[in-house]
């Protein structure tokens, strides 16, 4: 059951990534990337990443896929038929892709990874908020930092200027 | 289903098709949604090799990060398409060759 669920998940995030990416209408794209955030979403589950599934699922597609739909709804003409897109030089870049991909997958097979057996924990919240203000705390405060400037910059750019 | 391999294959595709998005997409927000599935291969890589690697918790605090730096990212990037699309009336990335008017 696990087996078919994991497999189903995989399915879903490799199928939906591929419409995301192909697909002519910018609108699907963005449903299709909806998908594609929960089945990542899913995997970090399969992972034991019981926080970060959380963190995906309300950073990503409660915030960054809602501000993508938003681009979209406020750069084209809704009722006009320019929402779609074409791409260029499609025979190119597959072919960097494809090669990008054989040379990871090969690096993937024979590279012999480290690995220790671990037992799975009960939660992972609680080493998160250790580890982030223990030995993270700089990196912590800076980021939060860059989300402040990250915040106010795109105040600025999008204002209107008088 | 417990082999890190299958992990990284996984990832490696949602990489490749993202590296293929950004550089045949026309469309400026199409570009966008490449680079969060390449953000997001990288974030199944640190939290697969986590796991594997003893459930070691600092591959999630990467994984915190980089949603935080994708966040941040799509936050200007849009703000960016959206004056490119007042100034020259398309995103289309390779009609965008000015910087201003």
């Amino acid at each position: 059951m696990t087996e078919i669920a994991f497999w189903f998940v995989i399915t879903m995030t490799v199928l939906s990534a591929g419409v995301v990416v192909l697909h002519n209408q910018l609108i699907y794209s963005a449903m299709a990337l909806l998908f594609t955030l929960f089945g990542v979403a899913g995997i970090y589950i399969f992972l034991w990443a019981d926080f970060i599934a959380g963190v995906q699922l309300l950073v990503y597609i409660g915030g960054i896929l809602v501000l993508i739909v938003f681009g979209i709804m406020l750069t084209n003409r809704i009722s006009s038929v320019r929402l779609s897109q074409s791409n260029v030089q499609q025979g190119v870049g597959g072919a960097m892709a494809i090669w990008l991909f054989i040379l990871i997958s090969f690096v993937v097979s024979k590279t012999p990874w480290y690995k220790s057996d671990a037992l799975e924990p009960i939660e992972t919240v609680a080493g998160i908020g250790t580890l982030l203000l223990t030995k993270y705390l700089l990196s912590f405060e800076a980021i939060s930092l860059l989300l402040l400037g990250a915040l106010i910059g795109a105040a600025v750019l999008s204002r209107k200027e008088n | 289903m417990y082999e890190l391999n299958t992990y990284l294959f996984v990832a490696a595709i949602l990489f490749s098709l993202g590296v293929f998005g950004v550089m045949t997409r026309r469309n400026g927000i199409a570009v966008l949604m490449g680079v969060e599935l390449i953000l997001n291969a990288a974030n199944i890589n640190f939290v697969a090799f986590s796991r594997f690697g003893g459930m070691n918790l600092e591959g999630h605090i990467f994984a915190l990060f980089v949603i935080v730096l994708a966040a941040a990212e799509a936050a200007v990037a849009l703000a960016i398409v959206i004056n490119i699309y007042n100034n020259f009336n398309s995103i289309n990335v390779d009609e965008a060759s000015a910087l201003k008017e």
